[in-house]
């Protein structure tokens, strides 16, 4: 048994293809006014013929019936009042030749005017009021309409009728009607509409198969056009378009033809570029690293004999260990960027449980911490801290965020944070140094930057670590975040999603840290780092600038006057205050807008 | 004794300089220039352990690494200007034991030799048995000897290390730092890519369905343990 579809099925199917298929539309759209014209059109033409036929059929009566009515005129007023014959008589006046015309067709009748009481009983035909009323009114009239007058007459059918008032001296005021029959003229009607509705439709329905022909002429190379380029946009580069012909579609076709061209070609040139850019980044990795095997051998066969040698040759073997070790840390990472570059890196993720990496990366940099004499202190959550992550990169962005921390603490305590949440795990790495600069928490993620050129260094660092972490973080779909506030130290935020692939809503730590003073004379305000309600950190993300106020620039200061000894405290108008901290909220770094951070001067407080 | 090392380099300076520091070390170096030659030179040398340059002209490192692997279960080690993990992974498979990227430092490397020459000094008397009732595998320590289900299985020494490593203590799951540590003799944990590629060597000779394994199972997150009757 079929089933049949649901209505609103049917409904929802028919909105589908008319939204979706151009011929339909075009079809529809044709047809529709096509078939009004021509229905209007018959309309028109059938009631012009028709007014023309009667028109004719009126202008000939016409004098028949003005003969004719004086002529009845004249023998009706022979009859007296109270004939007893009366009828007879009026029969044999209407049906005499000079009353009647030679048109046998016609029916005559007489009828006694509205007014007139004294004629009773002369029949009635049913002749509308109106036309009596204007007979009565005027003398003479005519109109159109449908009458039937009985047995033998071919039923209800439609009449021309004049009408006369006739004033008798013994009848009084009687009326005499003309009915001529119309249905000559009607049938002549008939049959031009009819010769007009066959055509017309035929019109419709051949219009309606050259437009389906027609769009499907256009519509199909369209349709063509539309399956080739999406071939093309999944890879198919060779998908071609046939062309015949030198029409439009032709040209359609072959210029899409050439895009497929130029596109294949270019994107075939930048495949090469790629690939030759790999395989450059690989031959000079190995051009390069032979030749530094032997040299970095040779120099640690001469560091090993160093205390036999002359002090100044032993210092400088000391020196060329030294820069070895930091040529090929630049070399390594070097490569690892121009990896990132060729978009050669890919991502090696498997579950991993956070806690042990991070415990692992700070052991490893324990030496390098005591060194510098800086406590690393590590907040791992009791509970296993699982991810999909890269364990080599997630390495390398810990070893990177805690060496730089151990590099700018200047001997204060480094803290390290892991913390998970719902689809996200975070570590913040947060220092107590010298802290960041308005603008630079973006800054530091450039390469080869350096917080302070000026400034010796301590560390060999490359100044790459930072833009390989930035991208390591990427390739995992997590971000790398910065805070920093003068004199306040910094901290650097990694978060990452717990499952590769997915996407970052927030972080489960902040990135401004909770123990960050803003300048506490500043009017406490719902927004302020310090006060700030738990879901702050949500608020901060970066990828949600909307939330935040904007941030004024750093010459703030300069307008501010600086007042030494004083209680500058409250020298300091509030508005000032409250751009302080409105500024010292905004140092958080992001990818988005360039960061503000406050002035040493409104921090001393 | 002083172990003999072939090395297989095209880089005579490079050649050169690892010869100075091996002599120093007390090996006993050899040098071959081209893979074309370096079959040649391994059957000839009979070495301990040999150190393979992945880039070598004529025949590619690897194809002179599986061919040695043919013969012999020697241990090799790649000296690699690449890190990638293609490139790494790809060695690996074609039966390199370890790996050390250039530039390395002289240290490194005698200690990567040092960590796959030192085997079977004081091994006292010890018959271990895993595997499910239907694939049991049996190892005799000392004979480094592996049985499997009774017929014999041809491992290489670092096979056998890992066998023995997860055999000894089973169903203790294994971390794969633990396992680099005590295999490959890393101290500070160093690429995980060279225990999955062996452990996938080792369940290729041992295990009836490599891609169902019963005798060295997965833990998910966590590493490797080995499975029980």
């Amino acid at each position: 048994m079929l089933r049949t579809p649901r209505p609103a099925s049917l409904l929802a199917n028919a909105r589908r293809a008319w939204r979706q298929s151009l011929q339909l539309r075009v079809i529809t759209i044709t047809l529709a006014s096509s078939g009004a014209l021509v229905l209007t059109f018959g309309l028109v033409v059938g009631g012009l013929i028709t007014n023309g036929l009667v028109n004719a059929k009126t202008g000939s009566e016409l004098q028949v019936v003005r003969d004719g009515s004086a002529s009845a005129s004249a023998q009706l007023g022979l009859i007296i009042f109270n004939d007893p014959q009366l009828n007879s008589r009026v029969d044999s006046v209407l049906k005499s030749p000079s009353v009647v015309g030679r048109d046998q067709e016609v029916t005559l009748a007489l009828l006694p005017d509205p007014s007139n009481t004294r004629l009773d009983d002369l029949e009635h035909i049913g002749l509308p009021d109106e036309l009596t009323g204007a007979v009565h009114d005027m003398g003479f009239a005519q109109q159109r309409t449908y009458l039937d007058l009985g047995p033998g007459t071919g039923g209800r059918k439609l009449y021309l009728v004049f009408g006369r008032e006739l004033d008798q001296a013994y009848l009084g005021k009687v009326q005499l009607f003309y009915l001529y029959p119309l249905d000559d003229v009607v049938q002549q009607a008939d049959l031009v509409s009819n010769t007009i509705a066959i055509t017309g439709v035929a019109l419709v329905l051949m219009l309606g198969l050259v437009v389906f022909f027609v769009t499907r002429l256009v519509v199909s190379p369209v349709r063509v056009a539309a399956r080739t380029a999406q071939r093309l946009s999944n890879g198919l580069l060779d998908q071609r378009m046939e062309v015949t012909g030198e029409d439009d579609l032709a040209a359609l076709a072959a210029s899409f033809n050439q895009m497929a061209e130029n596109l294949q070609r270019h994107i075939l040139r930048l495949e090469d570029m790629s690939r030759l850019q790999r395989r450059f980044t690989s031959d000079v990795s190995h051009e390069l690293r032979t030749p530094l095997t032997t040299v970095r051998m040779a120099a640690d066969l001469i560091f090993n004999t160093r205390e036999d040698l002359d002090p100044v040759v032993a210092r400088s073997a000391e020196l060329l260990q030294t820069e070895l070790d930091r040529f090929e840390g630049l070399l390594a990472e070097l490569l690892e960027i121009s990896r990132f570059d060729a978009g050669f890196a890919a991502l090696d993720a498997e579950p991993a449980n956070l806690g042990p990496l991070v415990e692992r990366a700070v052991d490893r940099l324990r030496s390098v911490a005591e060194r510098a004499g800086v406590e690393v202190e590590v907040d791992v959550p009791a509970d296993p801290v699982v991810a999909e992550v890269d364990v080599r990169r997630v390495e390398r962005i810990l070893r990177n965020l805690i060496g730089n921390a151990i590099e700018h603490s200047e001997g204060r305590p480094v803290l390290v944070r892991l913390a998970a949440r719902e689809g996200a795990a975070a570590v913040t790495v947060r220092d107590h140094g010298v802290g960041l600069k308005p603008g630079e928490e973006k800054l530091v993620f450039n390469r080869f930057w350096r917080a302070d050129p000026s400034r010796a260094r301590q560390t060999g660092g490359t100044g790459l670590g930072l833009s390989i972490s930035a991208e390591d973080a990427r390739l995992h779909g997590g971000w790398l975040e910065a805070w920093g506030a003068p004199g306040q130290g910094a901290q650097f935020r990694l978060t990452v999603p717990a499952r590769a692939g997915d996407r970052l809503v927030s972080s489960p730590l902040r990135l401004v840290p909770t123990d960050f003073r803003p300048p506490v004379d500043a009017e406490p305000e719902p927004w302020s780092a310090s006060a700030a309600p738990a879901d702050e950190f949500d608020r901060l993300d970066p990828h949600r600038p909307a939330s935040r106020p904007p941030a004024p620039r750093a010459r703030d200061t300069a307008e501010r006057p600086s007042s030494p000894g004083k209680s500058g405290k409250t020298a300091r108008s509030g508005g000032a205050a409250a751009r302080a901290l409105r500024a010292a909220r905004s140092t958080v770094a992001d990818r988005g807008e360039p960061p503000v951070a406050v002035e040493p001067g409104d921090v001393d407080a | 004794m002083r172990a003999r090392v072939l090395v297989v380099d095209d880089d005579p300076a490079l050649a050169e300089m690892l010869g100075i520091v091996l002599r120093s070390e007390g090996f006993l170096p050899s040098f071959v220039a081209d893979g074309e030659r370096a079959l040649a030179a391994f059957r000839e040398a009979r070495p301990d352990i040999v150190l393979l340059d992945l880039m070598l002209p004529g025949m590619s490192g690897i194809d002179v690494c599986r061919a040695i692997r043919a013969e012999a279960g020697v241990p090799i080690v790649m000296l690699t200007a690449k890190s990638d993990t293609v490139d790494v992974v790809l060695g690996l498979e074609s039966g390199a034991d370890d790996y050390v990227v250039k530039p390395f430092k002289p240290k490194e490397l005698v200690a990567r030799m040092r960590a796959r020459l030192r085997r079977g000094e004081d091994v006292a008397p010890e018959l271990l048995t895993i595997g499910p009732g239907g694939n049991q595998i049996t190892i005799d320590v000392p004979a480094h000897t592996v049985l499997r289900n009774g017929d014999e299985v041809k491992l290489t020494p670092l096979e056998f290390d890992l066998l023995v490593a997860l055999a000894r203590k089973p169903r203790q799951v294994f971390t794969r730092e633990v396992l680099l540590e005590q295999v490959w003799g890393y101290r500070h944990a160093a690429d995980t890519r060279l225990v999955n590629v062996h452990v996938q060597r080792l369940r290729a000779k041992i295990e009836p369905d490599p891609e169902r394994p019963e005798v060295i199972l997965t833990v998910r997150g966590v590493g490797y343990k080995a499975g029980t009757a």
